[in-house]
């Protein structure tokens, strides 16, 4: 569905990816998780074109590819219905009743039946990403990539969006990318694991691999992320 | 060296602008929603500017009136008032002082709206969509700017004189019906015509400045800022070579 071989990407001196090669298959929920700054975003960036890489080859069986957000990137001049039918008016010929349907199908898919009208000022960030993930499935996507998609969301609201992601892709076999800084959410999410350490990847494999791994990079990166925890209920 | 380099990429980038954006202005014809867009930023271009617009032509005929009304009157000439006024806003001040409020106040609003969306991920959004932002961002706007500005320049004229009028009529003893006869007899065809070329030529600038400096915006708020504040100085220096050059080619 997804296939990166030997991707390498450099940003003036540097290098941000690092002949970086994983593959996701269909129907799959594959996380990708790491320290900051280790390349993910831009990971993301090649499976849907806006980067391309110096070298290596990135692959995708699919054109329809929906992508979250950390912002949620709905336009602040048009409601939630317009930014939902928005690819549907402009890219395709379908009547104005079948984008309504198409459109109002989605929304209660995640929830925002009665938030139509309003616009992105007037929701919370949590339903500015679930308006952000009706765009995606709007177009009948076969892939989502997510980006930090709970990032700044309380763990309420995180938890509901890490449901209807898996939702998604239970239901509808969405494949989905999600790049997370989030190891619980990963845990519990994931077919897969991929842990990107300068550009490379440190580890892929199921979330008990993960956690049984003795890999370095990982035991780091599980004990940084248990430290903080532990940090802050002392 | 380095400047330079930026310079020319600045320059080629624009130019991607004016020709892809350009390619665009059928369809946003063809389109219904991309006419109600355009609606919409004919009326940000023309109608929101009005007031300030009218305040600037109105003072600049004044301005334009009393001094060479004074320099006139010292030869007794100043049945020549209205021609001078006229002629001085036909061909040069009504497109210019439309082009700077129009780079101050339509510009500057272009490039920070894309600016933002382009530092809120908005423009990949798109993007991944399919959707040009070209064609959805920045051929209506550009479309409006070219078809407004001829039109605000001609108004600019008409107040302008109108002001440069009552000047002549309170302050140096120009009858007015005398100063309207003077001005319409002097102002020819191909005033009016390069007239509203440089005006055309100025609202293709300003959009295209505009859009490319928001499209090229990074580093969030900062960004945004300095993308709008580029937008607005390129634009007054391109209106200024740009009216001198079709000045140059046309009155020679």
């Amino acid at each position: 569905m997804v296939s990166f071989d030997a991707v390498t990407k450099r940003f003036g001196d540097a290098v941000v990816l690092d002949g970086l090669t994983f593959s996701v298959a269909k129907g799959e929920v594959f996380v990708v998780i790491g320290p900051s700054g280790t390349g993910k975003s831009v990971a993301l960036k090649h499976i849907v074109g806006l980067l391309e890489p110096d070298s290596g080859t990135v692959r995708t069986s699919s054109d329809r590819i929906g992508y979250l957000f950390q912002s949620g990137a709905l336009l602040a001049w048009m409601t939630v219905w317009d930014n939902v039918a928005l690819p549907l008016v402009e890219t395709t010929r379908l009547s104005d009743a079948e984008i309504d349907t198409k459109v109002r199908a989605a929304l209660t898919a995640v929830g925002l039946e009665y938030d139509a009208d309003k616009y992105p000022s007037e929701i919370s960030g949590g339903m500015q990403k679930r308006a952000g993930l009706a765009r995606s499935i709007v177009r009948d996507a076969d892939i989502i990539l997510y980006d930090e998609p709970t990032s700044g969301l309380d763990p309420v609201t995180a938890r509901s969006i890490d449901r209807l992601i898996f939702r998604l892709n239970r239901e509808r076999g969405i494949t989905s990318v999600i790049v997370t800084h989030d190891l619980a959410a990963a845990l519990r999410l994931a077919d897969r694991i991929l842990l990107l350490k300068d550009g490379k990847a440190a580890f892929c494999g199921t979330p008990a691999e993960f956690l049984a791994s003795t890999e370095p990079n990982v035991a780091e990166f599980v004990s940084a992320m248990k430290g903080g925890t532990d940090e802050k209920e002392e | 060296m380095k400047d330079i380099f930026k310079l020319f990429a600045s320059v080629g980038w624009a130019g991607e602008v004016l020709v892809r954006s350009t390619l665009h202005f059928p369809s946003v014809l063809w389109r219904r929603r991309s006419r109600a867009e355009l609606v919409t930023q004919l009326y940000a271009t023309g109608i929101r500017t009005l007031p300030v617009v009218t305040v600037v032509a109105l003072f600049t005929g004044m301005i334009l009136s009393l001094q060479v009304g004074l320099e006139l009157a010292r030869f007794n000439q100043e049945m020549y008032l209205g021609a001078a006024v006229m002629l001085t806003l036909i061909r040069e001040m009504a497109p210019f002082s439309c082009g700077l409020c129009l780079a101050a106040m339509v510009g500057s609003a272009i490039a920070a709206e894309i600016g933002t969306m382009k530092v809120n991920d908005e423009i990949d959004a798109l993007v991944i969509m399919d959707i040009s932002p070209l064609r959805f961002l920045a051929a209506p706007r550009i479309l409006a700017l070219v078809l407004m500005a001829p039109l605000i320049s001609f108004y600019c004229c008409i107040i302008g004189t109108v002001g440069g009028g009552l000047v002549g009529a309170t302050q140096l003893n120009v009858d007015f019906g005398q100063y309207m006869s003077s001005a319409m007899s002097m102002a020819k065809t191909k005033d009016l015509f390069v007239g509203l070329l440089k005006a055309l030529t100025f609202g293709l600038l300003i959009g295209t400045i505009s859009v490319s400096e928001g499209l090229g915006t990074r580093l969030g708020a900062t960004g945004v800022g300095k993308a709008t504040q580029r937008a607005v100085i390129v634009s007054f220096l391109a209106i200024l070579v740009s009216g001198y050059m079709i000045t140059r080619m046309w009155y020679r």
